[in-house]
């Protein structure tokens, strides 16, 4: 099968029944993308599947083929990292990280949708995504200061 | 405190995480995404039930499936065949009696993932079942089936204090339960085990101590430890999962049979299995006090289920029991506790160490004390605070910063937040949110408060010292410190910790933490709320050692800027940190049994629908008692993080068990509290220096998890008036009110 990840066309042997996250992490090697549920309660394998916000536990390898996916690796610019990344770092929204890439998938995918979004909104919008360590209020913080900056930017 | 000018990121402020941007971008290497080429991968199989006798084990079949390049049973441990924290009573893989649902009986390594799998399910066990004891209660009858050899306590301890029998004007009594919790760090277990040219094996793994781990598993290797070397990977998260060994020594086995590295990696479900949980607890207390509310007599008697094997039990039910009479002054106290070996899972660590257990006991005794001598709740706890120079029911004096007072007046003065309308905002905002097929007719508010403790550090008598590394030098861009421990940063942001105290006290704007491993001594455990103290504490000692070398060579008596003439050769220098000494307790619990306290007070205001038994906490107010904040915006994260845990067994967390079997061991079926389940968290940091620490800095991981769920029912009960004995609180405990 084939599918494009991060804008470059890449081609796996893999079974048909893996999930995308089994392609992503063990065919390709981007680990970015974390297996911590498996069941798609948790979001910490969040990606963009031609533009949608998936978990890549719960969607098949073979879904992905002939398709665009986009992952946490892409978010940065080379070395730049992205108003949500930043934010995430400077408001202390990261501690042991192993949620933080779907987060920061997350919250990059409700600013594209919604630059201005309320608290409720943005509970609304990350409630699949689970944090064990924060306890999410610096999470909320740095999608406030995500947002106020991207606005800035327009 | 002398930090040279113009460096910045030292001790007192908001440090960014020296692993901030690896993590936001994906790339921290977590120990789930370790990789070699040639690598196998273990599978574990577990028993299924939770007490039989292994009567034969056919590996045949497996060892013909596509891929298997072993398979190993108990017989094929090299050395010792059993291990453990505390007793080495737990077997590496069971032999004759399995003890719990989801025991290790055999192991398999294959090429790929799903052909270790598959030939998984073709090993076949020949078990006698038999029948569990899954009810403490039951596991102490005399006619109890025994679990282990001595019987099924894993330890009692009473701690007697005055006159236990003294008498009082008001009695209060009540008996209280919380379930079994579930650490749930994200990171499921995880580990890499690399054969080594010498005979021996490196491995790389997701753990909260590495010399522990390497204790237990080099005597099971049959290895001398130096040829055992435990590499530190990436930490997904641990609150005490990652305190006992999991797959450590079967991937170590299975790498040292084949002579190839092997890659052991649970996915959630195996990860319940896998690991240890925090201990469900039945107490029973009686408060004794004057009609005005002054205490005098604390009775307790406190169970705590164990599981099936000793783990940190001991050290559970130690705390538990020593802390029962909670933060306040007790001139009179017969405290009685018991852990009890059972067939359920194994119980050991999680944030807030027994304390958590007690706290919710003794809170709503509190109360309840409150209510009958008609006091406001804030109001009975100042009576009775416990301040410094008082005496614990173990005969200890609390010698340190103990501002319980100040804690309690101050987090009932915290802002509250504004009243709203019950029909006219927002759904999401209504207990249950979306879930919610009401709309808001049945909605009561409810304010409740907890005070608590935890002790900071290992206690009885354990010397869980630490050990740094520090070496100065100089290159092109100017002067380097670099830092080596074996101590594990577990997202709590010890490596920025570090990092700051070296910029203070060598005024060395570049640090270099190096990852940690087993070359260098042990750092004890990331836990207990002990590292900041402890490893900042050697790194803060090995760091004056530099500089008093520093100040030799430059012949002043503050650090020369610039420095990098003094740094050739480079200056590096090795310390240990110990905190003061504890003893054991006696017979009758007297003693001296902890290094140092750490307090905290509560305060929730829950909303809930009482058609629906449906609640939403609306703010969690935590004032602490952190001695001084090293890292003000890290600290407050640590209180936000305890606090939701703290909400999740209050409200959600439990696992549950049916005949000693697990019935929600996933993420779908095991609730932990979402962004929509947080509230507000107000936190209040109380620094009053901590005397004999470094910087005066308490830990802070755990006061805010001891607390959070007894305030959180307290509030349930205001606002509901009903008894509400044990956590987490369901729906239907909360439908119905009128």
């Amino acid at each position: 099968m084939r599918t494009n990840v991060n804008g470059e066309w890449r081609e796996a042997d893999i079974w048909p029944g893996a999930s995308l996250l089994t392609l992503l992490r063990d065919a390709f090697g981007l680990t970015g993308s974390k297996n911590a549920c498996e069941q798609g309660e948790c979001g910490s394998c969040s990606v963009w599947l031609d533009g949608e916000l998936v978990c890549a536990c719960l969607v098949l390898a073979a879904q992905a083929h002939d398709r665009q996916v986009r992952t946490v690796e892409s978010v940065a610019d080379g070395q730049r990292m992205s108003a949500v990344q930043d934010a995430f770092v400077e408001a202390g929204a990261v501690q042991c990280g192993f949620c933080t890439p779907g987060f920061v998938v997350a919250v990059t995918h409700l600013l594209a949708q919604d630059p201005n979004p309320n608290e409720v909104q943005v509970r609304e919008a990350l409630s699949g995504n689970i944090c064990r360590c924060t306890g999410y209020a610096k999470i909320l913080d740095a999608v406030t200061l995500a947002a106020s900056r991207l606005r800035e930017d327009r | 405190m002398k930090t040279k000018t113009g460096v910045r990121g030292g001790i007192g402020q908001s440090v960014r995480r020296v692993d901030g941007v690896p993590k936001v971008k994906g790339e921290f290497e977590y120990a789930s995404d370790l990789r070699r080429d040639g690598m196998l991968w273990g599978e574990t199989v577990r028993s299924p039930h939770p007490h039989a006798r292994i009567k034969a084990i056919d590996i045949r079949a497996a060892l013909e499936s596509p891929g298997v390049r072993a398979v190993l049973l108990a017989g094929d441990v090299p050395g010792k065949k059993t291990y453990g924290l505390d007793a080495q009573d737990q077997p590496v893989l069971a032999w004759d009696v399995v003890r719990f649902a989801g025991e290790p009986v055999a192991l398999v390594a294959a090429e790929q993932p799903e052909q270790a799998k598959q030939a998984a399910t073709k090993i076949v066990v020949d078990y006698e079942v038999l029948s569990p004891v899954t009810e403490m209660e039951a596991a102490l009858q005399a006619d109890a089936p025994k679990l282990h050899p001595q019987g099924n306590v894993v330890r009692q301890l009473r701690v007697i204090h005055g006159d236990p029998e003294a008498e009082a004007e008001v009695w209060v009594e009540g008996t209280y339960e919380t379930g079994m919790q579930d650490q749930a760090p994200l990171g499921p277990e995880a580990g890499l085990a690399v054969p080594a040219e010498d005979g021996g094996v490196d491995l790389y793994i997701a753990t909260q101590w590495l010399h522990a781990d390497l204790e237990q598993i080099a005597p099971c290797l049959n290895l001398p430890p130096e040829k055992v070397r435990l590499n530190l990977s990436g930490v997904g998260g641990a609150f005490g999962a990652r305190e006992d060994v999991s797959m450590q020594i079967h991937a170590c086995m299975l790498a040292l049979r084949t002579q190839r590295p092997v890659k052991i990696a649970y996915g959630r479900q195996e990860s319940f299995y896998g690991h240890v949980h925090r201990h469900p607890s039945r107490i029973w207390m009686r408060h004794g006090a004057t009609r005005d509310g002054k205490l005098i007599n604390v009775q307790a008697k406190l169970l705590v289920d164990g599981g099936a094997y000793t783990s940190t039990s001991p050290a559970v039910i130690g705390n538990a029991t020593t802390f029962a009479a909670g933060p306040y002054a007790v001139p009179n106290a017969r405290l009685e506790g018991t852990a009890v070996f059972t067939n359920n899972p194994p119980c050991g660590a999680m944030r807030g160490f027994g304390a958590v257990q007690a706290c919710f006991a003794y809170e709503a005794q509190m109360d309840k004390l409150a209510r009958a001598v008609n006091l406001h709740p804030i109001e009975v706890r100042l009576k009775n605070a416990l301040k410094t120079g008082d005496v614990l029911p173990t005969g200890q004096r609390v010698t340190g910063a103990a501002p319980v007072r100040d804690l309690l007046s101050r987090c009932a003065a915290l802002p509250m937040p504004p009243a709203e309308s019950p029909l006219d905002r927002d759904r999401m905002l209504i207990p249950g949110g979306a879930g919610n097929v009401g709309h808001g007719e049945a909605l009561t508010r409810g304010v409740g408060f907890a005070a608590g403790y935890k002790n900071l550090a290992y206690s009885e008598g354990f010397d869980d010292s630490s050990e740094a590394w520090v070496r100065l030098s100089v290159d092109q861009e100017g002067p380097l410190a670099e830092v080596k421990t074996a101590a594990v940063d577990v997202g709590q942001g010890l490596d920025t910790i570090v990092t700051q105290v070296v910029r203070t006290e060598l005024g060395v704007q570049r640090v270099l933490v190096r990852q940690p491993d087993t070359a260098i001594g042990s750092a004890g455990s990331s836990s207990a709320s002990r590292q900041t103290m402890m490893t900042g504490g050697a790194v803060q000692l090995a760091c004056q050692a530099v500089r008093d070398e520093v100040l030799r060579r430059a012949g002043t008596s503050i650090i020369p800027d610039p420095l990098d003439e003094y740094l050739r050769p480079p200056i590096e220098a090795t310390r240990v940190f110990r905190h003061r000494r504890t003893g054991k307790l006696d017979a009758d619990g007297q003693g001296d049994p902890h290094v140092s306290f750490a307090f905290g007070a509560a305060r929730a205001v829950v909303e809930v629908d009482t058609e629906l038994g449906l609640v939403r906490v609306v703010q969690l107010a935590v004032s602490q008692d952190v001695g001084r904040a090293l890292n003000p915006q890290s600290v407050r994260g640590q209180i936000e993080g305890g606090s939701a845990q703290g909400l999740g067994l209050a409200l959600m967390e439990e696992i549950e068990l049916k005949d000693g079997k697990i019935r929600n061991a996933s993420f779908t079926d095991y609730l932990l509290p979402t962004i929509l389940d947080m509230p507000p968290v107000v936190s209040d940091l109380v620094e009053e220096p901590e005397p004999g620490l470094p910087y005066g800095a308490k830990g802070v991981g755990e006061p805010s998890t001891v607390v959070v769920p007894a305030a959180i029912v307290a509030a349930l009960r205001a606002a509901t008036g009903r008894e509400l004995p044990r956590a987490p609180v369901k729906p239907d405990e909360l439908v119905g009110i009128r």
